[in-house]
């Protein structure tokens, strides 16, 4: 591949006890970032099918331990990203905005699916239209369910998101708290995102 | 199919009828004019009771010798998109004993109130499909000890989803929705002691209660 033939195959003796392998050069925030993106501990919200996919990457298969995401956080306080795989009902609105203000900073959030992102299907009176209504959304994959892939190929978006962070950037690591009127976003604006689309247009608001 | 199972198929009578036959001249016999209709339809004996002697006839059907149906699978509603309609309430019987199922419905006037008498004292499994019933069609289940919505959460204001009259996506718009949703404490209602140790105990079989007994230090108080 990429080696060169040049090299003296047996460096001087002399040369290698002045390279130290104790010290290296680097800049701190591409270490951070680096570290980060490496050990993201995933928060699983998985509350529909696509659970099942998210299972499936964490399964040897696709192993998402390669992303070094083997560690299963069940606990928020333990977890650097949030991955929503599946519907959310209004009824769990207030537990995932629960555990996504329990997670400490830094911390990230991946809605997985079109239920996650949109509602998808489900454009009820019980299901919540898009989690980005509710809490920051980071990445979203498509997909219904999204392949096991899709889901790799968002972590490895999220990480390429996290490599261009900077430690200096001081509006990066803010909370999004609440709105004193309860929202999390302005209320035209859940509406606006909220809108039918597609097939469904075709229903009434009365019937 | 071949013709051999064609032809044990016309002969083996019809499960449905089987039960009908089983439960309905003694139902007739015990409650002179309290079954406003009996059919089958999919190989399911039906039968359709005035609601006023609906729990009467439940517990019958529970109790006689000849019935034994000690097993409740569900109760369910359903509204018809047509107005002259009645408004059915559904409940699925089964004998364990005797293997045989058989569906009862309460008729109710859909714009009247919808209330009937629960069967919670007759099969406690009743008591979660009574509050489902309660929380999706607003049908009052009298005397029934815990009637609180069970699917939706319990300052939901907008209504009874599964009623016709109920817009798809709900009464409010998005925000108003999505703030309500946000602003119910969960754990105001859905407690630990929701399912507390020293409730259950009381309703443990005896010979669980025996056992437990024997170890005071684990027994709740
Ligand atoms: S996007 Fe599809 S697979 Fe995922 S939760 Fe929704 S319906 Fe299920």
């Amino acid at each position: 591949m990429g080696l060169t033939t040049d090299v003296n195959p047996e460096p001087d003796q002399r040369e290698l006890d002045q390279i130290s392998p104790n010290w290296i050069t680097t800049r701190l925030d591409f270490l951070a970032n680096w570290s980060r993106s490496n050990s993201l501990w995933p928060m699983p919200f998985g509350t529909a099918c696509c659970a099942i996919e998210f299972m499936a990457t964490a399964a040897s298969r696709y192993d998402i331990s390669r992303f070094g995401m083997e560690r299963m956080s069940y606990s928020p306080r333990q977890a650097d990203v949030l991955i929503c795989a599946g519907r959310l009902p209004f009824k769990l609105a207030p537990v995932i905005r629960r555990i996504w203000d329990q997670m400490p900073q830094p911390k990230w959030a991946i809605s997985m699916g079109a239920c996650a992102s949109t509602g998808g299907i489900f454009d009820t009176y019980a299901m919540v239209q898009g989690i980005d209504t509710i809490i920051p959304v980071d990445v979203y994959v498509p997909g219904c369910p999204p392949r096991p892939e899709g889901l790799l190929y968002g972590i490895l978006m999220l990480h390429k998101k996290i490599m261009g962070e900077s430690l200096a950037d001081p509006t990066l690591r803010v909370e999004h708290l609440m709105g004193p009127d309860g929202l999390f976003r302005r209320p035209e604006a859940i509406d606006e995102v909220s809108e039918p689309f597609g097939n469904s247009v075709h229903q009434t608001r009365s019937a | 199919m071949t013709t051999d199972q064609a032809a044990e198929r016309a002969t083996t009578p019809d499960v449905g009828e089987a039960s009908l036959a089983a439960t309905l001249p003694a139902l007739r016999a015990a409650f002179p004019g309290a079954v406003v209709r009996a059919m089958v339809g999919n190989h399911q004996a039906v039968i359709c009771v005035a609601p006023a002697q609906a729990h009467a006839v439940l517990a019958w059907l529970r109790d006689d010798p000849g019935q034994r149906f000690n097993y409740l699978t569900d109760v369910t509603c359903v509204e018809h998109r047509d107005p002259e309609l009645p408004f059915e309430i559904v409940y699925q019987l089964r004998s364990l004993d005797r293997k045989a199922d058989l569906r009862v419905k309460i008729l109710l006037d859909p714009d009247g109130p919808l209330r009937v008498e629960t069967v919670f004292d007759l099969w406690a499994g009743a008591d979660w499909l009574e509050r489902e019933a309660w929380d999706m069609f607003g049908v009052v289940f009298v005397h029934h000890p815990d009637l609180r919505r069970i699917l939706m959460w319990e300052t939901y204001s907008e209504g009874h989803p599964l009623r016709k009259s109920f817009p798809l996506r709900g009464r409010w718009s998005r925000s108003e929705q999505t703030r309500q949703a946000l602003a119910d404490n969960p754990e105001a209602q859905y407690s630990l002691e929701e399912l507390s140790i020293s409730e259950a105990y009381r309703a443990l079989p005896k010979d669980m209660v025996e056992r437990l007994a024997a170890h005071p230090r684990e027994q709740a108080t």
